[in-house]
């Protein structure tokens, strides 16, 4: 059985690569590149994989995985500027795509246990455009 | 690593199959076969699939909507489904074969690094139909 999660935060980033031109940061980022950045509202979808115990129903607490969220994502990157207060983005582009997989990194060891699993990570930076990422495959 | 994106068109069509009587087709198609056609406001979801490069992207952004814009959204927005689209002729104008089109227009002159691995058109909110590319 699947169960999903969702969380959201909002955050700045600029995606831009400080060894490149201005000009192909703008071919590669288009106006993601603008160089003092911008913000949005973004929307998380965590869905582990499982079966429910046999006791409590459950795949997984969800209070308890509502915390891992809140403090591996939310706390940490709400109402921040990524590429400055964010590690790896420091020296990561933040891009949809590499969030995806730091989120994953930063929760999968905390959700995996006996008969759980994380199955995928749904990160949408704009209602109209969302990656998912199943771990390395 | 999947990128999904979502563009919006609207178009008008009729579902009707020279395949069946009148009779029939009002009795198959309901309100969809109208004599006259009507329109829905279409959302399209393209998916994409691929490692992430060395960017950080699995697809550039720009290319990939300029590549929908051109290939399907030109040729669908604001047009009627039967009448405006040639490779719609002989078949039913329904979303599923609409789907099956924009693939088919899309694989044809697809330029991106990254695989088309989804097609996803919801005729209304209610109404949604999936094409899974192998």
């Amino acid at each position: 059985m699947f169960l999903t999660r969702k969380a959201e935060f909002s955050a700045s980033h600029v995606c831009a690569n400080p060894a490149w031109s201005a000009d192909r940061n703008q071919a590669v980022y288009g106006n993601n590149a603008n160089s003092n950045g911008h913000g949005h509202n973004y929307v998380l979808e965590v869905t582990l994989a499982g079966n429910p115990d046999p006791v409590t129903g459950m795949v997984f607490d969800l209070r308890e995985l509502k915390e891992i969220l809140n403090r591996e994502v939310v706390d940490p990157m709400d109402h921040r500027f990524l590429n400055k207060e964010v590690p790896p983005f420091d020296r990561t582009i933040p891009t949809t795509e590499n969030l995806a997989v730091e989120i994953w990194k930063r929760i999968e060891p905390q959700i995996r246990r006996d008969g759980v699993r994380l199955h995928n990570v749904r990160l949408y930076e704009t209602g109209d455009l969302y990656v998912d990422y199943g771990g390395e495959r | 690593m999947r990128l999904t994106s979502r563009y919006r068109f609207s178009a008008s069509h009729r579902l009707d199959t020279p395949a069946l009587s009148p009779e029939e087709n009002r009795k198959l198609y309901g309100k969809c076969n109208y004599p006259h056609g009507h329109g829905h406001d279409y959302v399209l979801e393209i998916t994409v699939e691929g490692p992430v490069d060395e960017n950080g992207q699995v697809v550039n952004r720009e290319a990939m909507d300029a590549l929908v814009r051109e290939r399907v959204l030109a040729r669908v927005d604001h047009k009627n489904l039967n009448a405006d689209i040639p490779e719609m002729a002989g078949s039913v104008a329904t979303t599923e074969n609409l789907a099956t089109l924009v693939h088919r227009a899309l694989a044809g002159s697809w330029t991106l690094p990254a695989r088309l691995a989804g097609v996803r058109i919801s005729e209304t909110a209610r109404n949604t139909f999936e094409l899974e590319v192998a």
